[in-house]
């Protein structure tokens, strides 16, 4: 028996601090039906998602789950009413078993043995939904999709109607988007209902049934997926097409910014995760390195960067040995890092944005007199940078936790890409931008190329992959097991290729 | 059956953390308020008693700025310690080991110089001692991940047993005529007080100069940026290069030699001579750990709240005596309040929801 058959909510509104976030909103949701939320960087689809779980309080509207008013005050009320949520930072202990994690979040654990006694649910829910999950195994042990997978058991198994997912498909990799869309549609043949907010907007049109779009924290538009395309998507969502197209245009072969000679790097479970790899980078070039998560990507970039240890092996950026050196000696030598943890990694967040505007660029002197920080000129840059990357916030004296996922990101790209550096190392730098934000990272990034930039790009996206590599190299299991031109006819195979089924 | 929910607070005041303060030293109040009412005592005539004893009077007065000295002092470098996410538990060895390092050179080159002279050697050298004491689990901690807790916690105990080791055996002063501790210090070496007090005035002024010192260099240099970093989020300190090391190296030596000056002042303005550990620091660095807390680690606040600790310091003794109670009732009036201060940040970083329901 559903508990929920029709979900409404009704002008709702919510400000911070006096700066609105939420104007007035509505939106239904029916039984059986998938609704995708689009929007923005910083729309406000976080926020009104955060009230529907009880997170936070609107200041005025209404919520009606089968046409009678409820009051959501705390994310259990909105479990008792049937609603779910998975986060876009998944809240799992990562040395628990997937069974104890299931068993902290469910309601109905047994005090005594609650792992045996719930155990025979959660294998037969994974069942009902077609999940491949071994429940003995560690949370730190899983990729990002499976983790996935996990939260949304969890809410099922506490009775969840309605599911909340918030970006769900930005850390995981083709075939995992795959399996999450079919788990998606069985609930929904269950007569499940799903909320799912994405930038992506063929994602929209495969899997919802209607669209929302808001903007700058109001319902612009609410339609079918049946009677709509990509294009008009676009413009209901920034009011104008997105282009799509950027040109690469050819560029003559440049000296070589990075070389990377034969390095082991191990992972966090202390095996080699990369093993012996080398490449170089040139001026006027973008490499890319695709391959299915997991493949030791995460490692190369942190080693490369300086945040992880490389065992063995040479890492030269611009002729300088930097093996093993702190980031910021790398950084001077010239090197940029649009971290691929970049919530871990990228900022301070309890510090102001103007702060974090300047993290590993403080000891430049135009950012510090001797041994004073000059806030004049850091404000001025922290100004600049949310202008040029259009981070929407309403000041720079916030504290960075406050700006939407996709604020913090443009603010971290800005921060790395605006000092020009002759090689940058980005990954994943789209993940969680709206469609007008990534069109102009992707142009940006061409900017640089054509400046003379050499750029290390770590994707999963293919289609992004294609469009802007010169070289596109295909990780796996720690090796590169092909390196191709950006026209070469065997990029065919590159499903193979990342597979690990085909070494060219 | 009760449901309690803990979430984060999604939004923060500077105002509101001001009230949770407030809020928690008055519910800290009552609960000491009920602790006396246990010991017979009138609770409001008790509490009244403590304040008026240490800020009702002109002596009371003079008494808790003499003890808020150290523990402004100590407070403040307990601040950046804490900032950085070191935490520092060993203030009251490196305050110790100031006041050895410092009664050494006075002792031994005071009778020859003056005082212009020997005091800020003095000074000087009891800020080596607590950074020395203060570096020892700082490299233990970044070379071999060796808990600064216990290490810290530990050391308190070696410096105070080779203090007292150094008082009844080697430094035993002739004067003493066979009681333990070291010869006077030479009159050139001693503190000036202002007249009619204990209030060694240059400490105090040192004490201060410090806290703006400390607050401009958190707020306005590039160290103080990293160190706010690292205490915000380690791994941006290490994505950002920040040499940790190069940092908690200074950090605790600032921290362990502010406690050292501390120890200067303790022994060279109040004591005059170094005696057993006990007399030297009435255990001002453990003190001091909640003063920094109180302060929410802003030096600068740090004054505010080193005050109200010694006016806790100097009311318990008052009324330690006026009432008879037991010698353990200021550590039970500090640590209650310690325990609220801590919850009251708890519940200013979180939002409690507690409900009836099935
Ligand atoms: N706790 C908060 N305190 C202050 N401002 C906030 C808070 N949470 C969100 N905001 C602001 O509200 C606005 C909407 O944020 P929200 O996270 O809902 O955006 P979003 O649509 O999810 O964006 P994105 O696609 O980047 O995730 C932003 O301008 C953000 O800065
Ligand atoms: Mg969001």
């Amino acid at each position: 028996m559903r508990k929920i058959k029709k979900l409404e909510m009704r002008g709702i509104s919510k400000s911070f601090q006096g700066n609105p976030a939420n104007r007035d909103i509505n939106l239904t949701v029916n039984s059986g039906e998938i609704l995708g939320l689009l929007g923005e960087n910083g729309a406000g689809k976080t926020t009104l998602m955060n009230i529907l779980y009880g997170l936070y309080q609107p200041d005025s509207g209404q919520i009606l789950i089968n046409d009678e008013e409820v009051r959501l005050t705390s994310p259990l009320d909105s479990i008792h009413h049937g609603i779910g949520m998975v986060h876009q930072h998944f809240m799992l202990v990562q040395n628990h078993s997937v069974l104890e994690n299931i068993a902290l979040g469910y309601e109905k654990t047994p005090f005594f043995f609650p792992k045996i006694r719930i155990r025979d649910k959660v294998v037969e829910f994974a069942r009902r939904f077609n999940f491949a999950m071994d429940p003995t195994m560690k949370i730190w042990q899983l990729s990002a999709g499976e983790q996935q997978r996990v939260e949304i058991i969890k809410a099922l198994l506490n009775g969840a109607d309605l599911l909340i997912l918030d970006e769900p498909t930005s850390v995981l990799t083709p075939q995992e988007i795959e399996d999450l869309f079919h788990i998606l549609k069985d609930m929904k043949a269950q007569g499940h209902m799903v909320i799912i907010i994405t930038h992506k907007l063929d994602e929209i049109m495969d899997i919802c049934d209607r669209v929302t779009v808001i903007q700058k924290g109001t319902v612009v538009g609410s339609a079918d997926t049946a009677t709509m395309d990509k294009r008009s998507l676009a413009r209901m969502m920034i009011g104008r097409e997105v282009l799509f197209n950027a040109e690469r245009e050819q560029l003559p072969k440049g000296d070589t910014v990075l070389k990377v000679d034969g390095i082991t790097v191990k992972g966090d479970k202390g095996t080699p995760v990369v093993k012996n790899m080398s490449f170089e980078v040139y001026e006027n070039e973008i490499f890319g390195v695709a391959g299915v998560a997991g493949n030791g990507q995460r490692e190369l970039g942190e080693a490369i960067t300086g945040i992880r240890a490389i065992e063995t092996g040479r890492v030269e950026v611009k002729g300088v040995d930097t093996t093993n050196m702190s980031p910021r000696r790398i950084y001077d030598a010239g090197l940029s890092h649009i971290p691929e943890e970049r919530i871990r990694f990228g900022i301070a967040p309890g510090l102001f944005l103007y702060d974090n505007s300047i993290l590993k660029q403080h000891h430049l002197k135009k950012f510090s007199k001797k041994l004073f920080l000059e806030y004049s000129q850091i404000r001025d840059h922290a100004k600049s940078l949310v202008e040029s990357y259009r981070v929407s916030t309403h000041s720079i004296d916030v504290q960075t936790k406050n700006l939407s996922g996709g604020n913090i990101q443009k603010l971290i790209l800005g921060r790395e890409i605006s000092e020009k550096p002759p090689l940058l190392v980005a990954s994943h730098p789209t993940y969680g931008l709206d469609v007008g934000a990534t069109e102009y990272l992707r142009e940006e990034l061409l900017t640089r190329r054509r400046e003379g930039g050499a750029i290390l790009l770590f994707s999963e996206d293919l289609e992004e992959v294609m469009k802007l590599c010169d070289r596109i190299a295909v990780m796996f299991e720690g090796e590169f097991v092909g390196v191709l031109d950006s026209g070469d006819p065997r990029l065919a195979d590159i499903g193979l290729m990342m597979a690990g089924s085909l070494r060219l | 059956m009760l449901r309690i929910k803990v979430s984060d607070r999604a939004t923060t005041t500077g105002l509101r953390s001001f009230m949770t303060n407030i809020a928690s030293l008055v519910a800290g109040l009552c609960a000491i308020g009920l602790i006396f009412v246990a010991c017979g005592v009138n609770p409001f005539y008790a509490i009244s008693k403590i304040f008026m004893g240490s800020f009702g009077s002109m002596y009371g007065f003079k008494e808790t700025v003499t003890k808020a000295i150290p523990l402004i002092i100590i407070g403040g470098g307990l601040t950046l310690a804490f900032r950085s996410r070191f935490w520092n538990i060993g203030a009251e060895g490196q305050l110790l080991m100031g006041a050895i390092f410092s009664t050494w050179v006075g002792l031994a080159w005071g009778p020859n110089l003056p005082s212009w002279a020997i005091v800020p050697l003095m000074f000087a050298a009891g800020f080596l001692g607590g950074a020395l004491w203060g570096l020892i689990p700082a490299i233990l901690k970044i070379r071999f991940s060796i808990n600064e807790v216990i290490s810290t916690l530990m050391l308190n105990y070696i410096c105070a047993e080779f203090m007292t080791l150094l008082i009844v055996g080697p430094w035993k002063g002739r004067s003493r005529f066979g009681f333990p501790g070291t010869d006077n210090l030479p009159e050139s070496a001693i503190l000036g007080v202002i007249s009619g007090s204990r209030i060694h005035y240059v400490t105090l002024i040192l004490a201060l100069v410090f806290a703006v010192i400390l607050a401009v260099v958190v707020y306005k240099t590039r160290f103080g940026y990293e160190v706010r970093v690292i205490g915000e989020n380690p791994d941006a300190g290490r994505y950002a290069g920040i040499n940790f090391f190069k940092t908690s190296l200074i950090v605790m030596a600032v921290s362990g030699g502010m406690a050292g000056i501390a120890g200067v002042g303790e022994v060279a303005g109040i004591h005059h001579y170094l005696t057993y550990p006990a007399s030297i620091s009435s255990g001002y660095g453990f003190t001091a750990i909640i003063v920094a807390w109180l302060a929410k680690l802003n030096p600068l606040y740090a004054v505010v709240s080193g005050l109200f600790f010694a006016g806790i310091l100097v009311g318990g003794d008052a009324i330690q005596i006026s009432l008879g109670l037991p010698a353990a009732t200021v550590q039970i009036v500090n640590g209650t309040l310690l325990v609220f201060l801590i919850m009251g940040d708890f519940f200013f970083k979180n939002k409690i929801t507690i409900r009836w329901g099935k």
